[in-house]
């Protein structure tokens, strides 16, 4: 391999690192058990180890905690079953793809999707004796779930909607290219999954990830300014598009963010990352992977709380970071470009692109496909993907954009999100639309609290507050998370709430809408009378403060109600 | 008389020879269960007793033994996180710098026998939340606030709370534990200690604190010499018989399907102490039957019949009512019923029915005594003219799903509990209805044992089994299981077992799993008759693992079966005589011959009812 020099953090025995370290590298790049696990009938469920390793391609286990101890005492096993998320880089599908993926959901998931904060699919309650055959189905639509989790280059995300102009196409064809380019290699996934025997195998099946892969996930993000729909800084790696004439002239490069912590241990915790310098379009793939090569080095193999990229930035910084990546590549960046971002929030409704076509952003409530009396939004999507003739755009905000719709094949596409009751509620306020939950209970095993199934009902009673001090257009970012891992990335919402218990959240306030400040803890351990309260007075408040244009975020800690949150080392201080 | 293994056995043996002389004319005198009862007490009391068990000395007087007696530190730890765990290895490591022996224990696998065998308990738990008990707390404190555990007051213990107090509740489940602790009897050693987050420093001290307390010797009058192992020596068995039956202490009654279960299967551990009651795998317990008195009253309206007048059963005469509740089967009609009730009343419509023995069957199916009364009123006759035409309650039958020397003074019964509807009407089986009606720590069950010599272990504990328990036919299996894992030997075990459902239906699926990952239940093969679009059954489970089967059986496995007469047990015959053509190269009349030899030699029984 291309490493030399340094004695690296990876030469620690793996008998003093982490144990899942030893796991994979014992797995035969990924295989472990697994064949033995899924026909396994006496269980629901895989070995841990081997629950371990479906990760890699996607496939969570969890189990209904709802039923979990009703079952215990009923000496039933837990309901185990399975979460599978699509690797969908760009989180761009066709029509048809859509329809295969809604088939499957009928068939196997609960008649339920949802749309991700990485921009993919997920599917839920799925049974280990269908979950083969749900894999092949999303096979044969041309789709995986390959690296979807685990210690890997997770789906890469960038700005929605590849039709809105040529930079967004060429940025999601970026987006995509990283995605194939850093994927596993191995032929677990094929034997496993999709019964297709890989012959022998070699030695150096992974000849850029080795057999212990990398000592955490590694996430990697393209945003195209003046849009930040993607919160670009609260991943590993970051490339903002620096369009110029409307042509893309390269990226700048920011390394380190990340949103997990751990309540209370203040060595953990959100970071944004850092601008580092600039390349051109043709060096990303080549930074992208030296990058992750550095991570898969250098991160932390033994404590997986402190295993992440941002770690390591944080611990050994950029400057060193930058040395590193150009003594691998023999050349440095090129000095930062300046770039304006306005908004992480997506735009719903029509808008028209570049090139004259008409693409309708559908607020999705939380990301949940699902069919409600009155809101169809399962059917009506299908009805729409029947007729469309352009694609759809997953966004990391939970929506989805119907892009590329002719002039003469709008009215049809208006008419079918009407009949089906889900266009765009206009009496909706806009924290409603600027809300996102994670999926949390019952099935997600870190979930300390509600999310997904408390924030809409949380929202109707501030909509009295929001509606009532004339705040209902004004969009105010509220996020929700179960637990501190952040997977809707909460540090970066004007108003967050994360789970620490049942019915009790620690309530942040105050990062900018812009994605580039953390929020900082307001409130810690309050239940639902006093989060109204609080915000109550906070909102009124602002309503009557703010200056001209100012955002929530931005009010707060200009108010000092909190102070403003710029490194994320403090954020647990 | 004495085999030559026997005499082997007992040149090795930690007695002198006097004592081994006094050993052997005690035993020479027992019959086989008495035997089998007595290896299982000395078994049982090995854990009870510990480390401190009395020695028999030549003269035959129990002693002291002359070292220093041992005794059990049991360290249970409870969290999500892990940081209870490491405070408990910590301790644990300490302790054994000191030559303390102490057991480690997850909270989730804590039982009773645990925490009758522990004589120092230390427990340490994490929570967080508003003072609900971690999932991983929470069978133990179920446990110890179920009927189960009536008394510790051979214990000592303290417990250490690791907290977060930016809850509101902050350790209220382990201030919960340590007063139910004490209201046991058991003694507290310790204070209770609350940490907050910042645990480290103050668990460390706290683990500096208690080493002295639990290496102390415990004092006299705690060695545990529980006044249920002395009355066993007692007695060997007391005759309860239906008419005498003992009334058992319902100390568990639980669900064992899941929520979407067409069935409602339950689990019912009875309580055995003071009964003097000692059984075998295999064996069953009679339930005392008695009908609903609403099913009773229902007969009685619809009839018009005197429900005070006097009626003759046994010997006694008590009233018509009372006779029906406890006397008399008032449920589904038999042919011969029918047609003693149709001469009785003199009604030409039911004679003429009777005559033909396929429209009595028709007419009868779906039908209980209540129907037949309704639709053709008893008008000629009185009370007692009636109730000499009923036939008598029988009581029920369960096998017995325990081992009594994993469950000591327990009894656990598998019980489907019997619902259906005909003509608009629920019916409920009589028994298990009454069980299940029953609450757990109030109520009793008139109970008996059944003895059923025809369903025993091998005597070798090596012999591999086979059993195939489909529904509720797996309840003696869990017995056998318990049992076989407690005697050890090593013999394999193999389970084949089916019901509708593999979600909500798998009864004891938790059970199985462990007894696998522990090694004791050597395979399992399940069939769910209704995940798929085939009908699936554990015959035909069998037949796909034919080879093996008769691999097994080659080495001398015994086979078994329980559950229902009707296809089931002849669908499994009819495989079993296949995998013998099949597999062992047999004819049709050599493949009933060797299975009939199997029979003969009891390689194969069957419980089947």
């Amino acid at each position: 391999m291309d490493v030399e020099g340094p004695v690296l953090p990876r030469s620690i025995p793996i008998e003093k690192q982490h144990s899942n370290e030893r796991l994979k590298r014992d797995s035969r790049f990924l295989r472990g058990t697994l064949e033995q696990s899924l026909i396994d009938p006496v269980t629901g469920a895989v070995t841990a180890s081997d629950g371990l390793l479906t990760k890699f391609f996607g496939i969570y286990q969890q189990d209904d905690r709802e039923l979990r101890d009703e079952r215990r005492r009923a000496k039933l096993e837990p309901k185990y079953q399975f979460m599978v998320r699509v690797r969908l880089p760009g989180g761009v599908c066709t029509p048809a793809q859509w329809l295969a993926l809604d088939a499957l959901a009928q068939e196997y998931a609960g008649n339920t999707l949802r749309l991700t904060t990485r921009q993919t699919f997920q599917f839920h309650h799925i049974s280990k004796r269908q979950l083969r055959a749900h894999i092949r189905g999303i096979y044969a639509a041309g789709l995986d779930t390959i690296a979807a989790c685990g210690d890997d280059n997770r789906n890469v995300i960038c700005t929605a909607n590849p039709l809105q102009s040529p930079a967004h196409a060429e940025v999601s064809n970026l987006a995509r290219r990283i995605g194939e380019r850093l994927l596993p290699r191995t032929g677990a996934y094929r034997e496993v999954f999709l019964g297709t025997p890989s012959g022998s195998l070699p030695d150096d099946e992974e000849p850029v990830y080795g057999s212990t892969y990398l000592p955490r996930t590694f996430k990697i993000a393209l945003a195209v300014p003046p849009q930040n729909d993607i919160d670009v800084f609260a991943h590993d790696l970051g490339f903002v598009a620096v369009v110029e004439g409307g042509e893309i002239a390269g990226y700048t490069v920011c390394v380190g963010g990340g949103m997990g912590m751990t309540h209370k241990v203040s060595a953990t915790f959100p970071r944004l990352s850092e601008v580092i310098g600039f390349c051109t379009s043709s060096e990303v793939l080549e930074i992208a992977e030296q990058s992750m090569c550095i991570q898969r080095d250098y991160g932390d193999r033994v404590d997986r709380a402190h295993a992440r990229f941002k770690y390591t930035i944080e611990d050994r910084g950029t400057n060193w970071f930058c040395d590193e990546l150009a003594r691998r590549r023999g050349r440095a960046l090129q000095p930062a470009r300046p770039f304006i971002f306005e908004t992480s929030a997506d735009r719903p409704g029509w808008m028209q692109g570049a090139d004259g076509r008409w693409h309708y952003t559908l607020f999705i409530e939380n990301g949940r496909l699902s069919d409600l009396p009155g809101r169809s939004l399962l059917t009506g999507l299908r009805a729409i993907a029947g007729v469309h003739r352009g694609v759809f755009a997953l966004t990391t905000n939970q929506n989805v954009t119907v892009a590329g719709i002719t002039d003469a094949d709008r009215p049809a596409i208006e008419a079918l999100l009407r009949t089906h009751g889900i266009a765009n509620d206009i009496r909706a306020s806009a924290l409603r639309q600027n809300s996102m939950a994670c999926v949390a209970l019952p099935t997600c095993a870190l979930a300390m609290a509600e999310a997904e199934r408390y924030l809409p009902s949380l929202i109707n009673r501030l909509d009295d507050i929001v509606f009532d001090a004339g705040l209902a257009d004004t969009p105010i970012s509220i996020r929700m998370s179960g637990c501190p891992n952040g997977c809707p990335r909460p540090y970066l919402a004007e108003i967050a709430l994360v789970g620490k218990a049942p019915g009790r959240y620690n309530l942040y306030l105050g990062a900018s809408v812009r994605g580039d400040r953390l929020n900082a803890l307001y409130r810690e351990n309050i239940a639902e009378p006093q989060i109204l309260d609080e915000l109550g007075i906070l909102l009124r408040r602002y309503a009557e403060e703010r200056e001209p244009g100012e955002p929530f975020g931005d009010f707060t800690v200009r108010t000092s109600i909190v102070p403003a949150m710029l490194a994320g080392r403090d954020f647990q201080r | 008389m004495v085999s030559a293994w026997e005499r082997d056995e007992w040149t090795h043996a930690p007695f002198d020879a006097a004592a081994v002389e006094r050993l052997r004319s005690l035993i020479a005198g027992l019959d086989a269960s008495q035997r089998l009862w007595l290896s299982g007490y000395l078994a049982g009391s090995a854990v009870v007793f510990g480390g401190h068990t009395p020695s028999l000395s030549s003269n035959g007087a129990l002693t002291q033994s002359a070292s220093a007696p041992r005794f059990t530190v049991t360290i249970l730890y409870g969290s999500q996180s892990g940081n209870s765990e490491r405070v408990a290895r910590l301790l644990h490591d300490k302790l054994k710098e000191r030559q303390i022996e102490s057991t480690l224990l997850d909270m989730m696998d804590c039982r009773k026998s645990h925490l009758q065998a522990a004589q120092k308990l230390v427990v340490i738990v994490s929570t967080r939340g508003d003072g609900e008990p971690p999932e991983r707390a929470l069978p133990l404190h179920e446990l110890v606030h179920s009927p189960k555990i009536s008394r510790l007051e051979h214990l000592s213990y303290c417990v250490l709370a690791l907290g977060d107090s930016s809850y509101e509740k902050v350790c209220e489940t382990e201030r919960q534990l340590d007063a139910r602790l004490e209201a046991l009897g058991a003694k507290r050693i310790r204070t209770l200690e609350e940490c907050d987050v910042e645990f480290e420093m103050p668990a460390r001290r706290w683990v500096d604190e208690v080493l002295p307390l639990v290496g102390a010797q415990p004092g006299a009058g705690t060695i545990p010499q529980t006044s249920e192992s002395e009355s066993r020596t007692a007695k060997i068995s007391t005759a309860y018989t239906r008419r005498n039956p003992f009334h058992a202490n319902i100390l568990v009654n639980q669900r064992l399907t899941g929520r979407e279960s067409s069935k409602d299967v339950r689990h019912i551990e009875l309580s055995l102490e003071g009964s003097h009651i000692h059984y075998e795998p295999g064996d069953a317990i009679g339930v005392v039957p008695r009908n609903h008195p609403n099913a009773v009253d229902a007969l009685l309206d619809g009839s018009k019949l005197d429900a005070a007048a006097p009626v003759r059963v046994d010997s006694q005469t008590v009233d018509l009512r009372r006779a029906l509740l406890d006397h008399f089967d008032i449920g589904p009609v038999n042919p011969p019923l029918l047609t003693r009730y149709a001469a009785a009343v003199e009604s030409p419509q039911l004679t003429e029915l009777c005559e033909s023995p396929d429209r009595m069957r028709r007419y009868l199916y779906g039908r209980h005594l209540v129907d037949v009364l309704r639709e053709h009123p008893p008008t000629m006759l009185n009370a007692a003219d009636f109730a000499q035409l009923l036939r008598p309650l029988a009581p029920r039958l369960y096998s017995i799903a325990s081992s009594q020397r994993a469950a000591t003074d327990e009894a656990h019964l598998t019980v489907s509990v019997v619902e259906y509807d005909s003509f608009q009407v629920r019916r409920r089986g009589v028994v298990s209805n009454l069980l299940a009606s029953l609450g757990a720590g109030s109520a009793t069950a008139p109970i008996y044992l059944h003895r059923n010599a025809g369903f025993r272990l091998p005597a070798d504990p090596r012999t591999p089994v086979v059993m195939v328990g489909p529904g509720t036919g797996v309840a003696p299996f869990r017995a056998f299981l318990a049992e076989r894992e407690i005697v050890g030997g090593g013999g394999r075990n193999w389970l084949f077992f089916g019901d509708r459902t593999f979600e909500s239906d798998f009864l004891y699926q938790s059970e199985w799993l462990d007894a696998r990952n522990r090694g004791v239940l050597t395979r399992i093969d399940v069939a769910f008759s209704r995940d798929q679009a085939d009908k699936i059954y554990v015959q035909d489970r069998l037949r796909e693992n034919g080879a093996a089967v008769w691999a097994w059986l080659q080495e001398g496995a015994h086979f078994y079966l329980c559950g229902d007469a009707g296809r089931m047990a002849s669908d499994v015959h009819a495989a079993l005589l296949d995998i013998a053509k099949n597999h062992g190269a047999l004819t049709d009349e050599q493949a009933i011959e060797y299975v009939t030899r199997m029979q003969r030699d009891r390689r194969f029984q069957k419980d089947v009812y």
